[in-house]
């Protein structure tokens, strides 16, 4: 079982370059974060709900991920409007929902799934070492991108020796109960869990320095920036100035 | 305990990301490219064990973070360390998100290298399993309490009204920081007898500079 695994597919937002991808949707999440107005906020999903389209995100896990999103938006909805003080908007079984409350929750609902479809659409289509890469052609600090790649590339192996270690502990009738015992277990299945990733750590700096490592890794690995790239940059930024006018001349109120 | 996308509007989040940077590059700093591969070999065990180990807490259960272990065993590399784990929690998950990147990379990484500086070199020289064990539920506890208080405070300054979050929470959080505690306090004990260099910082083979 992988745990690393992204949105594979082969449509066209699956085929564009990564490095604009990433500053898309880091400007998005950004004007998104600022925004103080339901026109923009919305514009926000419905620009996310397309791209996810666009993508093809596959129904059920797209689906598990705003659930797990909303439920969270769904308990503030409940919390925010019922403990803040000020005007009542409505009262639901005599609990006055105060206007301010309501506003805030719908503002903070809005801005998450609006964030949530972009960033998934956008960088959860992207292999995960591709990324690594764009971060690289993006000129993020060096050391920074390769323990992105290195944590990237052990996870994996660290979760099959995960299960492996589980496995023999359940082979010995290991039982999780809420008990002194469970977590001393759990505590040495970490602790061995951790000594064999550092040993492993120097095995793989001692094969590193076999080759030669001096604290660079050769992106063997080019982007090629391609029309489409072109049309897609051009969009974005279309929208993004877009977003940013129509706050602009709303009198942006950042909250 | 994370802030979700969308709660902290811009200030709160702009802070973060400025003091997670910050933080990042003296991480980085310290970290010697020889060490590199240890940082990302305890993020990812780490991170594993977040998301898989599930202990037991009366009919529910809770999930470690075990940021107190990382700053003992990584010190200011911890935060970098963070950083790539929550951003690929983000990512891969839906656990945090980008915008609050910033303010979670400090909630869980200030912590962790506070501990570095209260725990790690004690625990490196402790005699015994036991000193070590007590050693590490400290390590634990300083370091959740720590997340909570960044946490509570970033929630607040997010929003007066959010404070009814932290109230609620308040009762769980005190579960959650014991448990961590007592189970950080055995993997250190386990370390500290098993495999006692894992204490110390890597030794640096020097990498041949240029001829």
């Amino acid at each position: 079982m992988s745990c690393t695994t992204h949105f594979s597919g082969h449509t066209v937002v699956h085929r564009l370059d990564p490095r604009p991808r990433v500053v898309a949707t880091l400007v998005f999440a950004v004007l998104i974060a600022l925004s103080g107005h339901y026109r923009v906020l919305c514009s926000g999903v419905a620009v996310g709900a397309f791209l996810a389209m666009l993508s093809k995100l596959p129904i059920r896990p797209l689906a598990k991920r705003l659930l797990r999103l909303n439920l969270f938006m769904v308990v503030l909805f409940l919390l925010i409007p019922t403990t803040s003080p000020g005007e009542p908007m409505f009262r639901l079984l005599s609990v006055p929902f105060s206007h301010d409350g309501v506003h805030l929750a719908a503002g903070i609902t809005l801005k998450a799934n609006a964030i949530l479809l972009v960033f998934t659409s956008l960088l959860g289509t992207v292999e995960l070492s591709s990324l690594g890469h764009a971060f690289h052609h993006l000129h993020m600090p060096a050391k920074l991108t390769h323990l992105f790649m290195f944590t990237l590339r052990y996870l994996d192996v660290l979760h099959h020796e995960y299960v492996t270690l589980l496995r023999t502990m359940k082979a010995r009738a290991f039982r999780p109960a809420m008990s002194v015992h469970t977590y001393r277990t759990y505590g040495y299945l970490m602790g061995m869990l951790l000594v064999r990733s550092l040993v492993r750590s120097e095995r793989i700096m001692a094969a590193m320095k076999c080759r030669g490592f001096r604290g660079e890794f050769h992106a063997y690995h080019h982007f090629h920036f391609h029309q489409r790239d072109a049309v897609f940059c051009l969009t974005s930024a279309i929208v993004l100035m877009l977003f940013a006018f129509v706050e602009w001349i709303s009198g942006g109120v950042a909250r | 305990m994370h802030i979700t996308e969308g709660v902290a509007p811009a200030s709160v989040a702009a802070a973060g990301a400025l003091l997670a940077a910050g933080g990042v590059a003296l991480g980085l700093r310290a970290m010697k490219d020889e060490q590199i591969p240890r940082a990302a070999l305890v993020a990812s065990a780490i991170f594993v064990a977040s998301l898989v180990i599930r202990l037991p807490l009366g009919p529910s259960s809770v999930h470690p973070v075990l940021n107190g272990l990382a700053g003992v065993l990584l010190g200011w590399a911890a935060m970098p360390a963070f950083l790539v784990a929550l951003f690929l929690q983000a990512l891969l998950f839906q656990f945090g998100g980008i915008t609050t990147l910033g303010i979670n990379t400090v909630t869980m990484g200030f912590p962790a290298v506070a501990c570095y500086y209260l725990f790690s070199r004690r625990i490196r020289e402790s005699k015994k399993g036991r000193e070590a064990f007590l050693l590490g539920v400290a390590a634990g506890v300083t370091a959740l309490t720590l997340s909570f208080v960044l946490w509570a405070g970033s929630l607040i300054l997010s929003g007066k009204q959010l404070a009814i979050i932290v109230k609620l929470s308040l009762l769980p959080h005190l579960a959650i920081v014991t448990i961590e505690g007592i189970f950080t306090g055995f993997i250190v004990g386990f370390l500290a007898r098993v495999y006692p260099k894992a204490f110390e910082m890597p030794h640096i083979i020097k990498t041949r500079s240029d001829p």
